[in-house]
């Protein structure tokens, strides 16, 4: 999300699962489909099968993707950028580009203002005491007529095509052997593959997931990619993309939502105390086309937040009062993400604290201090199906979780809840469809939906509110109710009320015995909201999927014209049904499909037509209004402007615990804009107490912490192991089977030993770097036997644009014991 | 071997119910009979069929569910197979080692049945009813509410932000859900709110 939307406009998979039979090759790096999304997965085989797709893996491991890969090449964890930086040079240097998606569709011809600058790991705008920059360089010179300057020629040092070449440039074959480990000729082989794909008729596909999520620059590796699958022109196109396979059912659906500390529904922000009135608020978020005939669809901002703030508070909601602007709270930081929530309660300052389906001790890094912090809150609510390790925080169990039960004062209150199986509605997939659900099964003993939970707790607060008054009551009290049992409303309401409906009457101003709009009527989609009160919408993008054809997301017709791969009748995809985002630039400047055997859409002189809804107004001419219409240029941005922390072109950076030192700037350690909180920063430890990389990964049989409580995978994977190559066990006399100790700075854990040829050392910086792998699927609930999650051997940090921990690349020790824990 | 001894090695093997004694006794001429006889019918008989989708990862194979009892019809529903759904575009019938294995979610020995406390220092757990639970809950939040609540910032500039009390909501659960989740946490001014999604 942090780093689809900064390059595209939107932060999300931009093509479907059945899409990727299309596609002429795929690359796994960052994920390990083949056992974390099986069934996705088989849509690379039917690829393979059908069209001679091939597939290249690049991973620590030898995963059971790599088993089934035309080419796969072993790679040091966290030194993904340091490798696609070197395709992205391979590519140029060798002018394997789609030069005509390039110019068009992207910022390269763009040209960037002269005080941005880069040397030796840093851009302009440092300052080291913030871990921040300054950067207001970071942008487009802009002319005399407001719009960006332009150098078609690509000639102007200036431009960001010259910017980027010179950026790469370091990245050469023999660097990326020397910083990934990845054998110089394994690397030339998979360049050359993928560099082949800049024909306008080949289309590679990337599909990873939190391989490169969980790292201290996570946004920048996928970032990094997407980049190059622009300047190779696969975005947009059937059989192309950016493929996050998102890890849980409805990630995707939470996140569009806004359940995020920064976030409105539909990718909306969170005022900050920055904008105290509404409109200082607006005036940020203008969104003026940054040149001629551009769409930039985000001008739409304010039919989008006036719709949402009368969907939360209705009639309380009025032009006068802005909208009720003050009800929405005010952001004083970046966001109260997860780490930081934690470090608050660490810090004791968090009294109350609601996990609803999620088990953060096991989740979040450094065990140890979750512990800690969830022994200050007053009062930690876990609403679960499932009897889960945080839930029992305060519970001993050895050395599993060796805690003084007596002395932890928080009060527990433990609410069971339906499963999935005994509920209604819609779960968005990584894909965007949105499929509705149905309940099958009658929930166990008093176990309850989740929306009659929070309706229930919603009404009781509310209620004291109205009894006893208290502090501003008006945002609780005046909230939009209007369910017909106030205590447990439908699905279907709810599923309405996302897609907006008509307040008032809109009189057609065209022919005045007409109306546009009828009051009561839900909205046709987010083509009909309005910024004066008249509309009201829960999720703007999520408006069309449930109006007045029905529920479009129960929709199972799964017919698919000329095997397209489309489906478009089947469920229901944000935005507009669209199926594959940007799909306008899967033609060229003339509206002519770049491969005719793979058409998506087309132009037949007056509208786009095609298999799929366009993703650009109907009757936008090609060459004159570019396909990236959530971006206010119009294109795609290989220069991300100020949009990233970090930069605005992605450059390795060692993980904040590495085996080898930084080896573009030594002095650097880890990401320079990823926050650090005090504490954590003293609890980092050293190569030379911690030799050996480790790196955490999950297994087939199991679901995250979820599936230990199910007999079968139980049975399967029964037992924690950790995963090491044959030359470290022989160098540490390990046992294949023999218990070992794994520690680092932060926390130690035993586990049998699993010696395989699937992780071998790898030689970086001159240096044999051993890798360690670490499963994460054992708590001390459920089926299985009580082990460790990697989470007790973490660093605390995140990466500096989404915050997601840093559990792919981390120092520990390693040493065979005697024999396992004490329970 | 001997090709007799290998037949009723072959029927014992085949489970049926049967007693090798029993197969020697009815002679192999019968065994057919007996044979249909011991073989129960078909378990998806007579069940009501939902469709779903996989609650784990976001691929979101659809699955169909097999229960007894119809809850439609009033009647409770117990849940007594899990498959692949034939009609899904992505999955196609298909489901990995996890989907496979659902119905072991839904009938885990560590689901939880009713609202339990775990009172300070305490090393258990007990039963309370739904209303206790939530208004214990409604209490602690409006008092933390009332006594944390920030109107205004340092600058006095109106900012309306409850930061003593946080959320982290479930990426598994439904967009409707999440909906809801959202209006009430957001409307009491939360900002500690956050999902999966970074992790």
């Amino acid at each position: 999300m942090s780093s689809l939307g900064p390059t595209f406009g939107r932060g999300a998979m931009t093509n479907s699962w059945t899409d990727i039979k299309n596609t002429d090759l795929v690359l796994i790096m960052g994920g390990n489909a083949a056992e974390a999304h099986p069934c996705g997965f088989k849509w690379v085989t039917e690829a393979k099968a059908n069209r001679g797709a091939r597939l290249i893996v690049v991973d620590p491991r030898f995963t059971r993707s790599a088993s089934v890969a035309d080419v796969y090449a072993p790679i040091r964890q966290g030194s993904d950028i340091a490798f696609i930086n070197g395709l992205i040079n391979y590519c140029i240097q060798n002018d394997k580009v789609q030069w005509e998606y390039t110019k068009a569709y992207t910022n390269a011809t763009y040209l960037v203002k002269d005080g941005f600058g880069y040397q030796d790991g840093l851009f302009t705008g440092y300052d080291e005491s913030k871990r921040d920059y300054d950067r207001s360089t970071w942008d487009y010179q802009i002319g005399d007529d407001g719009f960006i300057v332009v150098d078609d020629t690509l000639t102007n040092p200036r431009c960001v095509w010259n910017l980027l070449k010179e950026h790469v440039s370091i990245y050469t074959p023999e660097f990326v052997e020397r910083v990934c480990g990845t054998p110089k000729e394994k690397f030339l082989q998979v360049a050359k593959m993928i560099a082949a794909t800049s024909a306008k008729d080949k289309f590679m596909t990337s599909m990873y997931a939190l391989g490169w999520t969980q790292h201290s620059k996570g946004s920048q590796n996928i970032r990094n990619m997407a980049m190059l699958q622009l300047i190779l022109g696969n975005i947009g196109v059937r059989g192309g993309g950016m493929n996050a396979l998102r890890g849980h059912s409805n990630i995707q659906g939470l996140t569009d939502l806004g359940l995020m500390s920064h976030l409105i529904p539909g990718y909306l922000d969170i005022p900050t105390d920055g904008a105290p009135t509404f409109d200082k608020y607006m005036s940020t978020h203008l969104f003026k086309p940054l040149l001629p005939n551009q769409t930039s669809y985000w001008q739409n901002y304010r039919k989008f937040i006036v719709s949402f703030q009368k969907a939360m508070w209705g009639a309380a909601a009025t032009k006068d009062n802005d909208w009720a602007y003050d009800y929405l709270p005010k952001l004083d930081v970046d966001a109260y993400d997860i780490l930081r929530a934690f470090e608050l309660m660490h810090q004791g300052k968090i009294n109350v604290y609601f996990c609803q389906g999620f088990n953060p001790l096991l989740a979040f890094p450094n065990r140890h201090k979750l512990t800690t912090a969830l022994s200050k809150l007053k009062l930690l609510v876990v609403m679960d199906p499932l009897d889960t390790e945080t839930s029992r925080f305060w519970e001993n169990h050895g050395e599993y979780n060796d805690v003084d039960t007596a002395n932890i004062q928080t009060e527990v209150i433990q609410l069971p809840t339906t499963c999935f199986a005994e509920e209604t509605g819609s779960l968005t997939n990584s894909g965007r469809w949105l499929q509705w659900h149905w309940t099958g099964g009658t929930p166990p003993g008093e176990a309850q939906h989740d929306i009659w939970i929070m309706a229930q707790l919603g009404q009781r607060l509310k209620a004291l509110y109205e009894k006893e008054g208290g502090t501003f009551p008006d945002p609780i009290v005046n909230l939009t109710w209007n369910y017909k049992n106030p205590g447990d409303p439908t699905p279907e309401e709810l599923a309405r009320e996302l897609n907006g409906s008509v307040l008032e009457t809109v009189p057609d101003p065209a022919d005045s015995t007409k109306v546009l709009l009828e009051k009561g009527k839900q909205l046709l989609n987010f083509s009909q909201l309005r910024d004066d009160g008249t509309t009201s919408c829960g999720c703007w993008i999520y408006s069309g999927c449930f109006n007045e054809a029905g529920n479009n997301m129960a929709r199972r017709d799964n017919s698919d014209r000329d095997d397209a791969g489309v489906f478009p009748n089947w469920a229901w995809a944000w935005p507009l049904n669209r199926r594959i985002l940007y799909n306008a630039a899967s033609a060229d400047v003339t509206g002519k499909p770049w491969d005719p055997t793979r058409k998506l859409l087309w132009w037949n002189g007056t509208v786009w037509t095609g298999y799929d809804v366009p993703d650009i107004a109907p009757n936008a001419k090609p060459g004159v209004v570019s396909p990236f219409i959530m971006t206010a240029e119009g294109t795609a941005r290989l220069f991300a402007r100020t949009l990233m922390r970090e930069g605005p072109f992605p450059v390795h950076y060692e993980p904040f615990e590495s085996p080898i030192p930084n080896p573009i700037n030594p002095k650097i350690r880890g990401n320079p804009a990823a926050r650090v909180f005090a504490d954590d920063l003293a609890q980092f430890g050293d190569a030379k107490e911690f030799p050996y990389a480790a790196t955490s990964y999950r297994l087939t049989e199991h679901f995250h912490y979820w599936t230990k409580h199910c007999k079968i995978n139980a049975s399967l994977q029964p037992e924690f192991f950790v995963e090491i190559s044959e030359e470290l066990a022989k160098e540490k006399s390990i046992a294949n089977a023999g218990w070992v100790r794994v520690w680092s700075k932060r926390g130690s854990v035993k586990a049998k030993a699993y010696v395989t040829k699937r992780i071998r050392p790898l030689i970086c910086d001159g240096k044999t770097v051993h890798i360690v792998g670490i499963p994460l699927h054992w708590g001390f609930m459920g089926e299985a036997r009580k082990g460790f999650g990697p989470n007790s051997l973490t660093p605390f940090v995140g990466d500096a644009n989404a915050e997601t921990p840093e559990f792919k690349a981390f120092l520990v020790n390693i040493e065979a014991i005697s024999s396992g824990p004490v329970a | 071997m001997n090709m007799q001894l290998s037949r009723r090695r072959f029927m014992i093997g085949a489970g049926a119910g049967l007693a090798g004694t029993t197969i020697g006794a009815l002679g192999f001429g019968d065994v057919e009979t007996a044979y249909a006889a011991a073989i129960r019918p078909f378990k998806l008989l007579g069940t009501t069929e939902t469709r779903n989708t996989c609650t784990y990862c976001a691929v979101a194979c659809g699955i169909i569910m097999y229960s007894k009892g119809n809850l439609a019809k009033g009647e409770k529903a117990d849940i007594i197979h899990i498959e692949g759904d034939v009609d899904h575009p992505t999955n196609r019938g298909t489901l990995c080692p996890k989907g496979a294995a659902l119905l072991d979610f839904v009938h885990a020995e560590t689901r939880l049945t009713y609202p339990r406390v775990r009172k300070p220092s305490s090393d258990k757990f007990e039963r309370v009813t739904w209303d206790y639970a939530l208004d214990r809950i409604a209490r602690f939040m409006k008092d933390d509410r009332d006594q944390n609540f920030i109107a205004k910032n340092a600058d006095g500039v109106t900012v309306n932000r409850w930061l003593s009390t946080g959320f982290l909501a479930a990426s598994a659960t439904s967009n409707e859900t999440a909906w809801l989740t959202f209006k009430v946490a957001r409307s009491a001014g939360m900002l500690v709110f956050d999902n999966q999604a970074r992790v």
